[in-house]
């Protein structure tokens, strides 16, 4: 394959290095003035590498760059897609939250792009090597961005907090992908299947667990969920929502890819422990999040909820399964983005930002488009239709049903009534409960836009997209069956 | 292709809820009862083009628009019955409101114009996912009518309320997946005539039925409802008693009877067992109350349960009793409701022993009231006689002592209600304040009347009503003949006895002989 051919695929992540590089030397020039121009041109170059992401959607078969190690299939295509929307909507929400501290800096742009690059090479990994490469570019932009709000202590213990046990997590990826490579002599996806096919030693299976464990450390799944409260509560709301949503879609979808892919032929290795993560991801997300006062810490309970329906998907380990997988992360980003907003929007006049259940009392008088807007997205969050949140949930469980994994979708329903309690405990507030606290502050436009847009996509107008939702993923699911 | 009218049907109540909500008080009332009158006009048109004996599914719409299922609406008699039964109740409930609710005027309306294309929707849907999106979503109305607008307790009865409904449905949706990967279709009338395996029907009929018996109410899952009706505002209360307890009978009769007639019959003797407790034990309950609305929200329970045991008889009567209890009692019970409301307006308080003697001081509300609390014992002439006998003949064909304890109940559901309408509009005026509580309205009258003339028409000349519905009962029976229950009192031919009882064996030997 010629390297022409190679640059062309990882054409988005080469333009976004180059952007971010460019932009980081500007930033240095310039300090913080120029930091508006930056972010602009950041989101630009983002929507350039969206677009032209697109472009390469359903051109054939797997087209693997620098001699496989890197793949552009539809399913990284999808994947990526949906990172890049991710991303850009919480850079346009960023500026107007920091500039009302005075902490907006250029830095922040740049670690997003790089970030980005981080997170389409995740998903676009066939070798362990880039995997990993991946992983870490995206992980460590992420500490930083967790404790971007410098002056904040909570944003400095929660960036703190991220950088140690990522880095444990880190470390247990890596050790497991040392056995696998033990095992198998390969770091290559194919080789390892193709090893795995023919002996699937216990050493093997040892390094399957480690690195399985890693990842659910990574897209925050029970057991390997303690860390997400804290970080979420702790960081910057645009830089929660962005953690919420991009690099755990990019986690997922590299789960997702190491389970179809070099794990493919031992599927009864990982699925128990799928299944397991999963409604334990589901129990503990729900029956956390209760007790929670902080709507922070209460979506991030939310979030660990989300990753156990997200699993369920998985667990069915059928192309029908990844496609739900993925049909569930393009509505759980606009989800999770929009209830992240609307979490910022919530602040009063002095800037300083309504937390707890207790500020949004009677939000519903004081602040009616806002309160609507929660309302639809926490009923959507709890799969209540006509919501589109409840597509979501339906395409895993009838992957699951389909799978004839009846016990599995029955206990994973009936947990999601848990869950619901504190969704509609968030709209008690909201509506039947008396204003005690001050009027939010008016929002700014950009916020409004990227709201508006999420709580458009769930509303029951998102059925229209469907048709479309269920083509693109279902040829992004058949890429990892195709290869494998 | 035909006028798409029950597609319209939905769309005029959405329209204007989604304007309601950018109104003003006074101009969100108006459009919400133009928006309910229009759809009780096409109702009414609905009904006119319905043509009886015609084709099982008439009105059948069909666009792709979803991926894994489809945008279909079709109604049959039964499902027509029904959705007249809500756009007529609908205008009704936006004119109790009408004064009653002060705050928040136009989110409200928008709530209850919602409520009424779910309704319709659910009872239109061809599609089984369709069904559930329309089913489910009612909670979310539903929820904000009580929570919002609720009485005091009125957080603890939208929790309770949201949550035993969505526990119930989420089971059901499961199967329902598991149907349609099974069946290969999420046609309703296609999986009407599919036959499940039997071994899968008895856990399919368990899922549909957590989900049905909640919404029903049957015992021993009914304790939301006194909640939810108590603490619900006089307009919610209609609705809920009205329509939304007709979607758990719908269920039955559309789900879980045709798709599942095994295991409808090997479950049959569940489903009476807890009809009679119910019957028995929420009718000893209503006698007790103290607060009117409760007492009418657990005799609502007790007419339920004689709607189950119809269901489950089989046979023609007995399904033909059930939809005319249905429909009377959406009828009755709202209008009852109503009445609770007229006085609680004036007195705020639903006490029955605030209250006493209104026949002397609100001789025309008193009137109504008879009539209302005639109709749900069931006098010959109401509505509601014709479904109970029905269904009591129905069951009867059956089981004699399932007869004999439901019969009971209705004997019981005469006492609490001659009671309680003993308590409020007879006897000495106690207090003073109550005595002094002005007759109807304008506004109230147009409320009960036409209810009361729907009461009589449907007692009187029941027919009207049940033509539609005959030739889709009919298939209903054909469909479960060949697990219809034997009847338990049944004759059985013996061998014809030589001589009657009082038959003297002659011993002629000896005779005269002296």
């Amino acid at each position: 394959m010629s390297y022409s051919t190679s640059l062309y695929l990882t054409g988005a992540e080469i333009g976004l290095s180059l952007t971010g590089l460019v932009l980081l030397l500007v930033t240095a020039w310039t300090g913080e003035r120029a930091a508006r121009a930056i972010t602009i041109a950041a989101v630009a170059a983002l929507f350039g590498a969206l677009v032209f992401n697109l472009s390469l959607f359903g051109q054939g078969v797997a087209a693997d760059a620098f001699s496989g190690l890197f793949r552009s299939d539809n399913f990284a295509i999808f994947a990526k897609s949906l990172v890049y929307i991710a991303t850009i909507a919480c850079l346009i929400v960023a500026p107007r939250y920091f500039d009302a501290r005075g902490e907006y800096r250029g830095e922040y742009p740049v670690l997003m792009l790089f970030n980005a690059v981080g997170m389409g090479m995740m998903v676009s990994a066939i070798d362990l090597m880039t995997l990993y490469i991946g992983l870490e570019m995206s992980s460590l932009s992420s500490y930083v961005l967790a404790s971007f709000a410098r002056r904040d202590g909570k944003s400095s213990e929660a960036g703190l907090k991220y950088f140690v046990l990522g880095g444990l997590a880190s470390g247990i990826i890596l050790y497991g992908v040392s056995l696998v490579y033990g095992f198998s002599g390969t770091t290559s996806y194919d080789g390892i299947r193709a090893a795995f096919t023919a002996d699937f030693s216990t050493g093997a299976m040892f390094g399957t667990v480690f690195v399985l464990a890693g990842v659910a450390f990574k897209i925050a799944a029970v057991p390997f969920h303690m860390w997400t409260p804290d970080v979420y509560e702790g960081a910057p709301t645009p830089v929660t929502a962005f953690f919420a949503s991009a690099p755990k879609v990019a986690a997922v979808a590299m789960l997702v890819r190491m389970a179809a892919g070099p794990f493919g032929g031992q599927v009864e290795a990982w699925q128990q422990i799928v299944i397991f993560a999963a409604l334990a991801s589901i129990v503990v997300g729900a029956l956390g999040a209760i007790g929670q006062a902080n709507l922070k810490r209460l979506l991030a309970y939310s979030s660990i909820n989300n990753v156990g329906f997200i699993l369920i998907g998985l667990a069915a380990a059928t192309p029908k399964g990844i496609e739900g997988v993925l049909v569930y992360l393009f509505i759980y980003v606009f989800m999770t983005i929009g209830s992240f907003v609307a979490l910022l929007m919530l602040r009063d006049a002095k800037g300083k930002a309504l937390a707890t259940f207790d500020d949004i009392s009677g939000l519903s008088t004081t602040s009616p488009a806002l309160a609507w807007c929660l309302l639809a997205l926490m009923f959507s969050l709890a799969g209540i239709p006509p919501l589109f949140g409840f597509w979501a949930k339906f395409v895993v469980f009838q992957a699951a049903v389909q799978a004839d994994m009846i016990a599995l979708a029955a206990i994973g329903i009936a947990a999601s009534v848990i869950g619901a309690f504190y969704y509609i405990k968030f709209i008690k507030v909201m509506f039947f409960d008396e204003p005690k606290g001050a009027a939010p502050a008016e929002a700014s436009v950009s916020h409004w836009v990227v709201l508006g847009l999420s709580v458009l996509v769930i509303s029951p107008l998102g059925y229209l997209l469907t048709p479309w939702l269920s083509d693109m993923a279902g040829a992004a699911a058949q890429a990892l069956f195709f290869a494998a | 292709m035909e006028f798409p009218i029950l597609s319209l049907m939905l769309a005029v109540p959405l329209v204007a809820a989604i304007a309601c909500l950018f109104l003003t008080a006074s101009s969100a009332r108006m459009v919400a009862l133009f928006a309910t009158l229009i759809n009780l006009a096409l109702g009414v048109i609905l009904w006119l083009n319905y043509d009886i004996g015609g084709a099982q599914w008439q009105f059948t719409e069909r666009a792709q628009l979803f991926a894994g299922f489809e945008y279909a609406l079709g109604i049959d008699g039964i499902a027509l019955m029904l959705i007249m039964l809500s756009v007529f109740l609908m205008p009704i409930c936006i004119l109790a409101s009408w004064d009653g609710i002060t705050k928040r005027v136009g989110e409200y309306m928008a709530a209850f114009l919602l409520m009424e294309v779910l309704m319709i929707g659910v009872f239109a849907a061809q599609d089984l996912f369709l069904f559930y999106i329309f089913f489910e979503a009612g909670l979310i109305p539903m929820y904000l009518i009580i929570g919002v607008w609720g009485g005091d307790n009125r957080i603890y009865a939208s929790y309770k309320f949201f949550l035993y409904t969505l526990l119930g449905s989420v089971l059901m949706l499961i199967a329902m997946l598991w149907m349609v990967n099974e069946a290969g279709t999420s046609d309703i009338p296609t999986l009407m005539q599919y036959d499940f395996p039997v071994g899968a029907q008895l856990w399919l009929w368990l899922a549909f039925f957590a989900s049905f018996a909640v919404k029903m109410p049957m015992w021993p899952v009914h304790t939301w409802l006194p909640d939810a009706h108590v603490q619900a505002p006089t307009a919610g209360s209609v609705i809920l008693a009205g329509v939304l307890l007709k979607l758990g009978g719908y269920g039955f009769i559309r789900f879980s009877l045709p798709m599942f007639p095994d295991a409808s019959a090997d479950l049959a003797w569940l489903v009476f067992a807890l009809s009679m407790v119910a019957v028995i034990y929420t009718s000893l309950v209503a006698l007790v109350q103290h607060d009117m609305k409760k007492l009418i929200a657990y005799s609502s329970v007790a007419h339920m349960a004689i709607v189950m045991v119809g269901l489950f008889a089989f046979n023609v009567q007995g399904l033909e009793g059930a939809m005319m209890v249905m429909l009377g009692h959406g009828l009755v019970s709202g209008a009852l409701f109503l009445c609770v409301g007229v006085i609680y307006d004036r007195l705020h308080t639903r006490e029955i022993a605030r209250y006493g003697g209104l026949s002397i001081n609100m001789p025309k509300y008193a009137l109504f009231f008879l009539l209302f609390t005639m109709a749900s014992v069931g006098l010959p002439g109401t509505s509601n006689f014709v479904g109970e006998f029905l269904a009591l003949a129905g069951i009867y064909k059956v089981s004699t002592f399932v007869t004999l304890v439901c019969t009971t109940g209705i004997i019981l559901g005469a006492a609490y209600m001659l009671y309680l309408y003993r308590r409020v509009a007879f006897g000495e005026q106690r207090n003073a304040d109550a005595a002094a509580m002005t007759d109807l309205n304008a506004r109230e009258w147009a409320m009960l009347a036409p209810i009361a003339a729907a009461v009589l028409w449907m007692g009187v000349y029941p027919e009207s009503f049940l033509a539609p519905m005959r030739q889709d009962i009919a298939a209903l029976e054909t469909r479960l003949a060949s697990v219809a229950p034997q009847y338990d009192s049944e004759l059985t031919v013996g061998t014809p006895k030589d001589h009657a009882a009082n038959f003297v064996a002659a011993s002629h030997e000896g005779e005269g002989e002296h």
